[in-house]
């Protein structure tokens, strides 16, 4: 089972990358670029495990490892 | 007094502040393999600067699952000296040991430079020998040093008095400019609500002799060595 994981910082967190992102659009004349939030994307390879474990599993790892729950949050689909 | 200085795969503070602690403080002084089991009895653990893990996934993220951290934590419950700096205070965060986490620094840029910080609270085995309201001069060289916490947090950490140093202008005032990497309330050290962890972006080891431009970093270590000694 392959799972993607899709970690952002949380919409009360100022996300600078982003926002730099959204300047240099906007400089190169797509105006119509509201806003960027640039995050993080992680692929899991998942062996042997039954999509009940997996819903389990992985928002545990998510919130113990992948983010930071203080300024990130995550979501995740079954992508194989 | 006996300190330890934990060692991670990337720490690169770590002989500096073996060396200050050892030469320019004459104490027993020790690393800490990360790997290890054992605090080695010390009477302080300080996680030093660096990048370790190279800062993969969140700065201090890896580094906070590393065995030592087990017994980190549990000296730290039994009330025992734990100073982070750098990198070290990102670890502590990581471990849950200190509220709040590190963003980018607002103009995302790594800055290596010296900055002023007020004094904010010299009731912690940490800051004991400065005045509150005194201004010290110690470099910082980070990424991701600006200071999150949600407002709940922040109205806690300003309730229950535990931060030590903010950024400030040479003068002590507090302003924007002066708030280098974009730290919520110019946060640059905060201690936990017990006392007895302090996470400190700024580097006083790199300010512990005139030669090297500064010696106002040398308040935290005789605070800690003052406060060990008076416990004894």
């Amino acid at each position: 089972m392959k799972v993607r994981v899709l970690v952002l910082y949380k919409e009360s967190v100022l996300d600078p990358q982003g926002q730099t992102v959204k300047n240099a659009l906007n400089m190169l004349g797509y105006k119509y670029v509201k806003d960027v939030r640039q995050g993080k994307i992680f692929e899991l390879e998942l062996d042997q495990i039954s999509q009940e474990e997996a819903e389990k599993i992985i928002p545990e790892i998510s919130n113990k490892v992948l983010t930071n729950p203080i300024i990130e949050k995550f979501s995740w689909e079954i992508i194989e | 007094m006996k300190f330890g200085v934990v060692v991670f795969p990337g720490s690169n503070c770590d002989y500096d502040t073996l060396y200050v602690l050892k030469h320019v403080f004459n104490q027993k002084a020790t690393f800490l393999w990360h790997k290890e089991h054992d605090l080695k009895k010390v009477d302080c653990v300080i996680l030093p600067g660096g990048f370790s893990y190279g800062d993969y996934l969140r700065a201090g993220a890896i580094a906070r699952f590393s065995p030592l951290m087990l017994e980190v934590q549990e000296f730290a419950s039994r009330g025992g000296l734990v100073l982070g700096i750098c990198n070290g205070f990102q670890v502590l965060q990581e471990l849950g040991l200190l509220p709040g986490a590190m963003l980018r620094n607002k103009n995302l840029k790594f800055l290596c430079q010296y900055v002023y910080l007020r004094l904010e609270n010299n009731h912690t085995p940490f800051t004991l020998k400065g005045r509150k309201g005194q201004v010290l001069k110690i470099p910082i060289a980070h990424f991701d040093g600006n200071f999150f916490a949600p407002p709940e947090v922040i109205q806690s950490i300003k309730k229950n008095e535990q931060i030590t140093l903010r950024y400030c202008e040479p003068n002590g005032a507090l302003s924007e400019e002066a708030n280098v990497n974009g730290s919520l309330e110019n946060i640059a050290g905060i201690v936990n609500e017990k006392g007895n962890v302090m996470g400190m972006m700024p580097h006083p080891e790199r300010a512990s002799e005139s030669i090297l431009g500064s010696e106002d970093g040398r308040i935290i270590f005789e605070s800690i060595i003052t406060w060990s000694e008076r416990k004894r």
